[in-house]
C-alpha cells in the first residue's frame, strides 16, 4: 500500500457562535473566537490517498485528477468565503477546524476513484490541526 | 464521526545522556557528546494528538483552552527550561532520551480529561523527532489492567 499526499492551501473566515447558547456562555466556551465580526486563517490542507501502483502507469492516481478534484470541491467552496454563510453543508454546525476536516471528507471521500482517501489533515494554524479517517477512527 | 486533533508547543531543557549502569568508556561510547559531563540544551517541540467525537454544541473535539491549560501544567511547567536529569523526578534513573521523554509526556497527558490521548510527537532537533502512542492493546504497564490502562 502506497500512501499519496497533496497539499493545498485556502483563506477563509469564520467566528464560533451557538445561538442556543446564552451570549456569556458562548464568550465562556469561545473565547475570542466570539468575535461577531469574525477573523481568518490561511488553512493548509493535507489530503492522503492509499492504493497500489497502478501496472502500466506506476501511479496511485494520475496527480493531476486529484489537482482538479481538490480545486472544484475544495477551493471553488471555501477559499476566499466566509465558513457561516457561505457553505451550506456547515449550516447549523460551529465551523471549527474539526467539523471543516469532516466536511471536507464528505467532499471528496466519494470523488477519490481510484485508491481510496485514507485521511484529510487541515492545519488552521502551523501549531494546530485536525485529522480525519471518515468514520472508521 | 471523530476527528482527531494536534496542537504543537514548544519548550527548552537541558539534560545529559549517562546511564550509572554503564562504565565510563561504555557511557562514552553509546552516547557520544551527549554524555559530556556538564550537559547540553534543546529547544524541543512536542505535538499532542487527541482524539473523540465532535461535540455537537461546540464543534469541537477539546476546548483548546483546556487542552492548552493541561498541557501547560503538566508538561511545559515541568520541563520548561529545567535540567531534565536534575530536576525531573522521573530522570533520576532512567536516561532522560527523547524516548523516554516522549513517554513521560504521554503518561502525563493521558489523564487530559475531555478527550482520548492517541499519539505524542516530540522533535527533539528538526532533524529527529519521536512518537508514542501507548502500548498495543493486550500490553499493559505493571499494575494496569484493561480497565484502568485508558
Amino acid at each position: 500500500m502506497i500512501y499519496l499526499t497533496r497539499k493545498v492551501e485556502f483563506s477563509a473566515s469564520h467566528y464560533y457562535h451557538n445561538p442556543k447558547l446564552s451570549p456569556e456562555e458562548n464568550r465562556r466556551i469561545f473565547g475570542k473566537c466570539n468575535n461577531p465580526h469574525g477573523h481568518g486563517h490561511n488553512y493548509v490542507l493535507e489530503v492522503t490517498v492509499a492504493g497500489t501502483p497502478d501496472e502500466s502507469t506506476g501511479m496511485v492516481l494520475d496527480l493531476k485528477e486529484l489537482k482538479e478534484i481538490l480545486q472544484r470541491e475544495v477551493m471553488d467552496r471555501l477559499d476566499h468565503r466566509h465558513l457561516n454563510y457561505e457553505v451550506p453543508e456547515l449550516e447549523g454546525k460551529i465551523p471549527t477546524t474539526e467539523n471543516l476536516a469532516v466536511t471536507i471528507w464528505n467532499y471528496l471521500e466519494p470523488k477519490i476513484q481510484k485508491g481510496r482517501l485514507h485521511r484529510v489533515r487541515l492545519y488552521e494554524a502551523p501549531d494546530l490541526f485536525v485529522d480525519c479517517y471518515g468514520s472508521g477512527r | 464521526m471523530n476527528a482527531h486533533l494536534t496542537r504543537r508547543y514548544g519548550f527548552a531543557a537541558s539534560h545529559r545522556l549517562y546511564s550509572a549502569r554503564l562504565s565510563e568508556d561504555e557511557n562514552r561510547r553509546i552516547y557520544g557528546k551527549c554524555a559530556n559531563p556538564h550537559g547540553h540544551g534543546h529547544n524541543y517541540f512536542v505535538e499532542i494528538t487527541v482524539s473523540g467525537p465532535i461535540h455537537p454544541e461546540t464543534g469541537m473535539v477539546a476546548n483548546l483552552t483546556d487542552l492548552d491549560t493541561f498541557v501547560q501544567r503538566e508538561v511545559i511547567e515541568i520541563f520548561d527550561h529545567r535540567n531534565l536529569n536534575e530536576e525531573v523526578p522521573a530522570f533520576r534513573e532512567e536516561v532522560p532520551t527523547t524516548e523516554n521523554l516522549c513517554i513521560e509526556i504521554y503518561n502525563r497527558v493521558r489523564a487530559f480529561p475531555f478527550a482520548r490521548l492517541e499519539r505524542v510527537r516530540l522533535e527533539e532537533t528538526s532533524l529527529n523527532s519521536f512518537e508514542y502512542a501507548g502500548e498495543p492493546s493486550g500490553v499493559f504497564a505493571a499494575g494496569e489492567t484493561q480497565e484502568t490502562a485508558r
